[in-house]
């Protein structure tokens, strides 16, 4: 039933100086349809790939508001991110009603940090099986966060999860550059190519398959689903708009390989994974 | 349990208590002991000024002649406390705490006059509804994105802002003299009181309160906060002298 020895709970440390449980929840945000964020100066944007479990089901929402100046876009187990939405939420409310301002992006991100840290280091816990890209506007201007299910969270100018999300990432390292000054409509159409380098070859983004949710100075977290994220999609030509079905090999997009076993002696494949990880980070 | 941050439990059943131990029944603040009188503040062509005296009164006996009761929160945020010394304190403490906190946290946000001013404002009707005022009426000024903010709040959680704001006598015997010299310049020039004119003004005000309020005394401390980018100030305590050239006329 065990990968190895020592990930029978999540407090058993491997003798490598590893936590195999919070690995294998990391991993469960990798199968996660991608999801890409990008901020400028002035806004910050998430686009997702929405799947649906059958034909005869609807696309599964991607991407939640938060308060009117904070929404997430998810990777994983959906049922952990409402929960983590649903907490956030509440956050914002309180601070709202005490402070009369919202909760600041930074903070926020902090005590959802210190939150998922405990089921880390609970034998009784789980880790949240999710990764979030936070997109929030305050009065340090717009930010974006990742988050891990390792309770690690990182302040990014862009950023991707999710499956074959390595591809949408190259994109974005070439193109870091021209983010910063970027208005709305070139960062939108920026998150959309590198979403698009996700897909595989076959398949194209739609306003079926594509949400955006967009927050900024003088404009509210709103979420884009069907129609109403046509306007966007029109920003790139319809070629654009197609898959190029960049090869999902290790060297590529080692993110998406299942992790090598650990058994004993295996120090070999141990290292290929560590650097792996450091990828993802 | 009782972690922290969690909600304050009064002790239970008294069953529960050791055995020969006896409890005395709760008690809530039915009136202030150590108190305080008028606070006084308004804006100016630069920012807000405020004064208070430093009378701590035992009734009607002048029983503290030095106590501050301005407190600077942070550089753009100035709080004045009328009514109960010891819940002023007690506040006081708490505040400061949290602006420890805060600046622990360094991550360039500040606690603004405005998020203070909704912060006391919950603060004190939280614990009006639990029939235990905090016996106190705050005036909270301060810079919010750069523009002068000035707040009231009582013990019943009334709370609101305007551009002149006094408590207690103040409010009956300073207010008209503020609008006045307010009014006039702005009818006569279309100008707001400059820094001096301002500081005349309230110390007209204060020299008012001294002669007329029994609670008020000629010790006084004014606080600055300016609204071009520096720190606020509350000034080294200063005296009134007063003019009883016509005391002799009364016997």
């Amino acid at each position: 039933m065990f990968r190895n020895q020592y990930d029978s709970d999540v407090t058993v440390w491997s003798p490598a100086g590893r936590l195999h449980q919070v690995e294998y929840a990391v991993e469960a945000v990798k199968q996660g349809s991608a999801t890409v964020g990008i901020k400028s100066n002035t806004h910050a944007v998430v686009v997702a790939l929405k799947r649906a479990s059958s034909d005869l089901a609807a696309h599964q929402k991607k991407i939640i508001t938060v308060d009117q100046h904070m929404g997430v876009s998810i990777s994983g187990l959906t049922a952990d991110a409402r929960l983590m939405v649903r907490w956030m939420r509440t956050e914002c409310l309180n601070y709202q009603y005490a402070r009369d301002s919202p909760l600041p992006i930074g903070r926020l991100m902090n005590m959802l940090g210190n939150k998922m840290q405990l089921s880390t280091q609970r034998y009784d816990r789980r880790p949240y099986g999710v990764g979030l890209l936070v997109a929030g506007y305050d009065s340090k201007g717009p930010h974006l966060y990742q988050t891990c299910p390792s309770a690690n969270y990182y302040d990014c100018k862009a950023m991707a999860i999710g499956a074959r999300s390595q591809s949408a990432r190259t994109y974005m390292e070439k193109h870091l550059d021209e983010f910063s000054d970027s208005d709305l409509n070139q960062l939108v159409a920026h998150a959309l190519r590198a979403l698009r380098d996700t897909l595989p070859a076959e398949m194209e983004l739609t306003n079926k398959n594509v949400s955006i949710g967009i927050v900024g100075k003088d404009y509210e977290f709103v979420g884009y689903d069907d129609e109403t994220v046509d306007p966007f999609l029109n920003l790139l030509d319809p070629s654009e708009r197609k898959g190029r079905g960049a090869p999902a090999g290790p060297g590529v997009d080692g993110d998406d390989a299942p992790p090598p076993e650990d058994g004993p002696g295996g120090e070999a494949e141990m290292e290929v994974e560590t650097s792996a990880a450091s990828l993802q980070l | 349990m009782n972690s922290e941050g969690g909600v304050r439990s009064f002790d239970s059943f008294a069953t529960s208590l050791p055995k020969g131990e006896r409890r005395n029944p709760i008690t809530h603040t039915q009136a202030p002991v150590t108190t305080g009188t008028s606070i006084i503040a308004f804006e100016y062509d630069g920012g807000i000024l405020m004064a208070a005296d430093m009378l701590g009164s035992y009734g009607s006996l002048a029983r503290y002649r030095s106590v501050p009761r301005l407190l600077k929160v942070n550089d753009k945020t100035v709080i004045g406390c009328m009514g109960d010394y010891a819940d002023f304190q007690y506040l006081q403490a708490i505040i400061e705490q949290m602006e420890v906190d805060e600046a622990c946290k360094d991550d360039g946000f500040q606690t603004t006059a405005r998020s203070l001013h909704s912060w006391l404002t919950r603060v004190l009707y939280n614990k009006r509804c639990k029939f235990d005022p905090l016996w106190t009426t705050f005036v909270v000024a301060g810079l919010d994105q750069d523009k002068p903010f000035l707040g009231f709040v009582d013990k019943l959680g009334t709370a609101y802002t305007d551009p002149i704001i006094t408590t207690g006598y103040a409010s009956m015997l300073a207010t008209p003299l503020i609008r006045k010299a307010v009014e006039d310049k702005l009818k006569d020039k279309n100008e707001k009181l400059t820094l001096a004119e301002a500081r005349k003004v309230i110390e007209d005000s204060l020299t008012l309160m001294y002669y007329r309020d029994a609670r008020a005394s000629n010790k006084y401390q004014i606080a600055i906060i300016p609204s071009n980018g520096e720190a606020s100030i509350i000034e080294e305590p200063k005296t009134l002298l007063g003019d009883w050239s016509v005391a002799h006329l009364i016997k």
